[in-house]
């Protein structure tokens, strides 16, 4: 019988198909950061397509191969370093308030027996649906009239609100993962509920709030409906200031400032999978499991 | 958990919620039943001594700006904006109705309506991208569960970039790549032998373009979700099955599938969210002469150099959310079932 041992040609095929896929994914990467190193004739041109390779243009107009006009293009002269900044901010400040409120909401949803806590957990489903631009269009009018709008505050305030659906349903189902019998050991022994809460279940929830905060972290960080209508022009994120130097491309050598501030922005979601695979990886699949 | 406790728990989250969600969608229906007020005109007249008498009409530009700052929503209009040219165009609808031939040529001119152009590509994308990520994620799963150990931590390091990227991102680095002057769009004219081609110029390809981005951003997420599927699948019933004479095909039919299925809903559920709210590849891809979205056109509106068009962008926003809840309706009709079979 065949089936028995495994098949030379189909490891070989599924191998490279492994490899297709792989180029497919990581070559336009490693593509861009190649040629945020060189200026506009080369890496888009019209001629020859290799002289992004050999950089003929970059020489001749700069000395060298490889080029960092593109970074101090973007960096410097268009402040795209109080870009970077916001986005720390935002990212910094919504991660933080949004692990808070997950943790109090998604340790009573798992802990609730009752019906509302099911109900409330499938109204999140409902907001989590919700495309974020038709929040946006909610939100101008009062901010506006409130005279909030423009504000790194406000931005951080509503990727919280907007995050809290997904970040109650990962860490409910986190904590249905521990015993309850913990918490009532620790409120036998003369705990408060939250002195439960806080003493004994959070200490063994790290993995999955370290986990949950990964998703806050790139749900703030890629967003770019709510940054992009909320923030005025002197304190955007990165996301929406790559979007408005593409507004302004008619300039030769804005483009390659476009790219090296994508190219720059990409660092910290490179590193972010390079240090915590395991935990992106295990997330997804924790939410598929019992989600 | 006592009630007490559990609204002192839920009550921040909860709070925020019904602030910048539940609120929001309130407001987009209120919004979406007005409408900017226009320009206020006054006539002039001014006589010289030679000429006569002439009126003219001029902008007051102070009393303009009193009302609009008086009345920030505008003035009531109704079904209005529901029903105007910009969104279901129900009078421009009955006329093509009445003076189109055939089927054909009713929806060619119908597809031109703004409204139903985006409404046609947001489905479009929904319905291709979905299956065609979790089949692409289903694959790759299967053939990395095949290859040497020691490769698959850098393949799924490598399948995660794509998932991970910033969608305006992800769309750029795809887009300068692929048009007329990347390396990709060079390879594409040296194929089709067509110096002229370009993605921009063409609705089919760049249609083909945006589907083919989200299916690169989505399938690593099912590509993950069914590798760490496959580690799972009871290894009693492959080997039975396999005693039993099943070919490898049978085997990954009828042992590995029903073991991914409800993985695979979870997958599409999510992914068909996500799908619908499609926005920033048309921004990236600068594609919004060729294809539009739901997501698009608020954007667009919203973002209007003279005059944010709120009204606008509101109705376009609720008929978005009507379109998500019926998207979510199996799944909340489903949900319901289980839960009043299951004894309170």
């Amino acid at each position: 019988m065949t089936a028995h041992r495994p098949s030379r040609l189909l490891s070989v095929f599924a191998t490279l198909f492994v490899l297709v896929w792989m180029v497919t994914a990581g070559f336009p990467f490693l593509w861009t950061a190649w040629g945020s190193f060189k200026v506009e004739p080369d890496f888009f041109s019209r001629v020859d397509w290799t002289n992004a390779l050999t950089g003929v243009n970059t020489v001749r107009q700069t000395g060298g191969a490889f080029t960092g006009d593109g970074y101090y293009g973007a960096w410097v002269l268009n402040d795209f370093w109080a870009a970077a900044l916001s986005t720390a901010i935002v990212t910094v400040a919504t991660v933080t308030l949004s692990l808070i409120l997950g943790t109090l909401g998604g340790y009573a949803l798992a802990r609730s027996g009752y019906r509302y806590a099911f109900w409330i957990l499938i109204v999140a489903l409902i907001f989590r649906a919700m495309p974020h631009i038709t929040l946006v269009s909610g939100y101008l009018v009062p901010f506006f009239e409130l005279n909030i709008w423009g504000t790194l505050t406000t931005s951080i305030i509503v990727l919280v609100a907007i995050n809290q659906p997904f970040t109650l349903w990962m860490l409910h189902s986190f904590f249905l993962s521990v015993p309850r019998d913990l918490d009532e050991a620790a409120m036998v022994d003369g705990c408060t509920r939250f002195q439960a809460f806080r003493t004994v279940i959070l200490p063994v929830m790290w993995p999955g709030i370290i986990t949950t905060g990964l998703f806050s972290f790139l749900l703030a960080y890629n967003d770019f409906a709510v940054t992009a209508m909320l923030l005025r022009q002197d304190n955007q994120t990165m996301i929406p200031k790559i979007a408005s130097f593409l507004g302004s491309i008619q300039n030769e050598g804005n483009v390659m400032f476009a790219v090296s501030s994508v190219v720059s922005a990409t660092v910290p979601l490179f590193l972010l999978v390079m240090f915590f695979q395991r935990q992106i990886v295990g997330g997804l699949t924790a939410g598929a499991v019992k989600g | 958990m006592p009630h007490r406790s559990f609204l002192f728990f839920i009550l921040p989250s909860a709070i925020a919620m019904i602030l910048f969600i539940a609120l929001p969608i309130g407001s987009v229906l209120v919004q979406s039943l007005f409408v900017e007020h226009g320009q206020i005109l006054h006539e002039v007249e001014t006589c010289s001594p030679f000429g006569g008498c002439t009126t003219e009409t001029r902008v007051d530009a102070e009393a303009t700006n009193a009302l609009r700052a008086a009345q920030p929503l505008g003035r009531f209009n109704g079904l209005g904006t529901y029903l105007n040219r910009n969104h279901l165009a129900t009078g421009e609808i009955a006329a093509f109705w009445s003076a189109s031939g055939s089927w054909g040529q009713f929806w060619s001119r119908v597809s031109q309506l703004p409204f139903y152009r985006a409404l046609g590509f947001t489905i479009a994308y929904t319905l291709v991208v979905t299956p065609c990520g979790i089949a692409l994620g289903f694959w790759i799963a299967l053939a990395v569960n095949r290859i040497p150990k020691v490769l698959k931590g850098p393949v799924i390091f490598v399948s995660l970039l794509p998932m991970i990227i910033t969608p305006l991102i992800g769309s750029l680095v795809l887009y300068w790549m692929l048009n007329s002057r990347g390396i990709l769009g060079r390879a594409l004219q040296w194929i089709a032998d067509d110096p002229t081609l370009s993605i921009g110029s063409s609705g089919p390809l760049t249609w083909a373009v945006l589907f083919l981005y989200g299916i690169w951003i989505a399938a690593p997420f099912s590509f993950v979700v069914f590798y760490a599927g496959l580690q799972t699948v009871p290894q009693d019933t492959l080997e039975s099955a396999m005693i039993d004479g099943a070919s490898r095909w049978e085997r990954v039919r009828f042992v590995v599938i029903p073991h991914l299925v409800p993985l695979a809903t979870f997958v599409a559920l999510v992914q068909l969210m996500d799908n619908f709210r499609v926005l920033e590849p048309i921004v990236g891809f600068n594609a919004q002469a060729r294809a539009t979205s739901l997501s698009f056109i608020i954007f667009n509106d919203l973002k209007a150099e003279n005059g944010q068009l709120f009204g606008s962008a509101a109705a376009t926003s609720m008929m978005t959310i009507l379109f998500v809840v019926i998207l979510l309706m199996p799944v909340l009709i489903r949900t319901w079932r289980d839960f009043s079979r299951k004894p309170a």
